[in-house]
């Protein structure tokens, strides 16, 4: 590939990740609710349960530590969870809008402007978390200064892998009312089924099958992983599952989206 | 469904597309446009095939599609920007010519406005000028005119027209409302997804021994039909 062929790759990457830092600062109610969500759960749902759950010493942490601390990197995934349906979800807007045929038109091919998507996705991800932990500060969540940098690839991966997700799940919903479901399918199961509110081995000694489905949980992985960073540590297993995940979800979005496939095969000829 | 649908649009040719709702008019455009693949048969455009080389075929290709795809949240600029950006643009380069593009349809001084706020006969004329902002040799546009008023309609076909003219672009216009070929234009009618005419307008008129363009597409579309 030559230089010049190089810089329109990056034009384009940058246009599509400023587009959607763009809607992103334009839909107030998008940006504030995005900031509101787990700071409710933070400060409301934590300061509940803080005397209800106690949390035993588990790894990454090295000492007993309130509940609070304990959901702070849950929290961050759901908003990462949230970010990624939700830019889903404005995928089926813009089919249904017809905005998705001014990315599909553009002459780079279509791995690469899915691609695009799902990186300007997680940088807006990305930004929204870092608010978070900049106001769980003040809530004594403080972990150690470089694990706010540690955790930015952290981020980046379950971010790629819960946008991935998003993706394969736009590609194959056909209406915006079908979304309320994806709500109550995919966001409310994988963030209860997860080590997000609670250590798994908690769930371990109430249902074992349980247990497992929370184990393949993509969720759990991608929470883990921001939670060993934070606390700089690094947890293989979890880098490695999120890693797999991500792929087959790629995989499946660019399936998803083939003009001889997929979608736009299956909505006919309009 | 399309059979044997064969065409060439040379440069600065004003081509209409005519065709009744259903002839299949967005088929091919959605065919020419990559949105899907079609299992036989090819498209060039300017000799670089769609699906072969989409790259090379797609970087020289403007569409205004039937649909309005702008997005109605970003501002008139950001939505220019945002296609620059989607055709490999830099910002430095594609500033000018989104300044210019929206001085010649005369919305320069709503760049900064959300397109939200802008008319349907606006909100078109924004997505003409954005199909040019690449500069693209062929422009496409599906219905263009659909649901705009007599004044907008009329200022699409005489900047497309003036297009074809001072730009050398070739343009493929498709539409059911006969009146929009008028002039010197070359006429593809398709209906039920075959052609079943490809000439200049006068010679089309005069070869089907009708009195004008109405009555010629009418006996046409008879003669298919029995």
């Amino acid at each position: 590939m030559t230089g010049a062929r190089v810089a329109q790759y990056l034009n384009c990457l940058n246009g599509v990740i400023r587009r959607e830092a763009q809607r992103w600062l334009h839909q107030r109610g998008r940006f504030i609710s995005a900031l509101v969500r787990p700071l409710l759960w933070l400060v409301v749902f934590a300061a509940g349960f803080h005397f209800v759950l106690g949390v035993s010493i588990v790894p990454p942490y090295r000492t007993y530590i309130p509940y609070e601390v304990y959901i702070a990197p849950g929290l961050a995934g759901m908003i990462q969870l949230f970010n990624g349906m939700q830019s889903s979800l404005s995928m089926v807007y813009d089919r249904e809008m017809g905005s998705m045929r001014t990315l599909m038109v553009s002459p780079f091919p279509r791995w690469f402007l899915l691609s695009s998507k799902l990186l300007a996705g997680v940088a807006v991800s990305v930004v929204q978390v870092y608010i978070f932990f900049a106001i769980a500060w003040f809530w004594q969540i403080t972990p150690p200064a470089w694990g706010y940098v540690l955790v930015l690839p952290a981020l980046i991966l379950s971010g790629l892998m819960l946008g991935a997700l998003g993706l394969v799940l736009s590609s194959f919903i056909r209406q915006l009312e079908n979304f309320a479901g994806v709500m109550n399918f995919v966001i409310f199961p994988m963030f209860f089924l997860s080590s997000a509110l609670y250590p798994l081995w908690r769930m371990q000694q109430a249902d074992t099958k349980l247990y497992w489905l929370s184990e393949a949980n993509p969720f759990t992985h991608a929470v883990e992983l921001i939670r060993f960073a934070l606390y700089e540590r690094f947890n293989a297993t979890s880098a490695l599952v999120v890693c797999a995940y991500l792929a087959a979800f790629m995989a499946l979005a660019i399936i998803g989206y083939d003009p001889g496939r997929g979608l736009m095969a299956r909505k006919g000829g309009e | 469904m399309l059979h044997d649908v064969s065409f060439t649009i040379r440069p600065g040719d004003f081509s209409v597309l005519l065709g009744l709702n259903g002839a299949g008019k967005t088929t091919l455009f959605a065919l020419i446009t990559r949105l899907y693949h079609s299992r036989s048969g090819r498209i060039c455009v300017y000799g670089n095939d769609v699906e072969r080389a989409p790259l090379a075929a797609l970087a020289r290709l403007g569409v205004v599609f039937q649909q309005s795809t702008l997005d109605l949240d970003l501002t008139v600029a950001e939505n220019m920007a945002y296609h620059a950006s989607l055709h490999g643009l830099s910002r430095a380069t594609a500033k000018p010519r989104i300044e210019a593009e929206l001085a010649r349809v005369g919305l320069a001084d709503r760049r900064d406005d959300r397109v939200r706020a802008l008319s349907g006969g606006q909100r078109r004329r924004v997505e003409l000028a954005r199909a040019l902002v690449h500069e693209p040799a062929l422009l496409l546009l599906d219905e263009p005119t659909v649901g705009l008023d007599i004044e907008s309609r009329r200022f699409m076909l005489d900047h497309v027209h003036h297009l074809c003219a001072t730009r050398r672009i070739g343009v493929l216009w498709a539409t059911h409302l006969i009146d929009e070929a008028e002039g010197d234009t070359q006429i593809i009618v398709l209906h039920q997804g075959k052609i079943l005419a490809d000439g200049a307008r006068d010679q089309l008129v005069a070869q089907s021994g009708a009195a004008d363009l109405k009555a010629a597409f009418d006996r046409l579309t008879r003669k298919a039909a029995a």
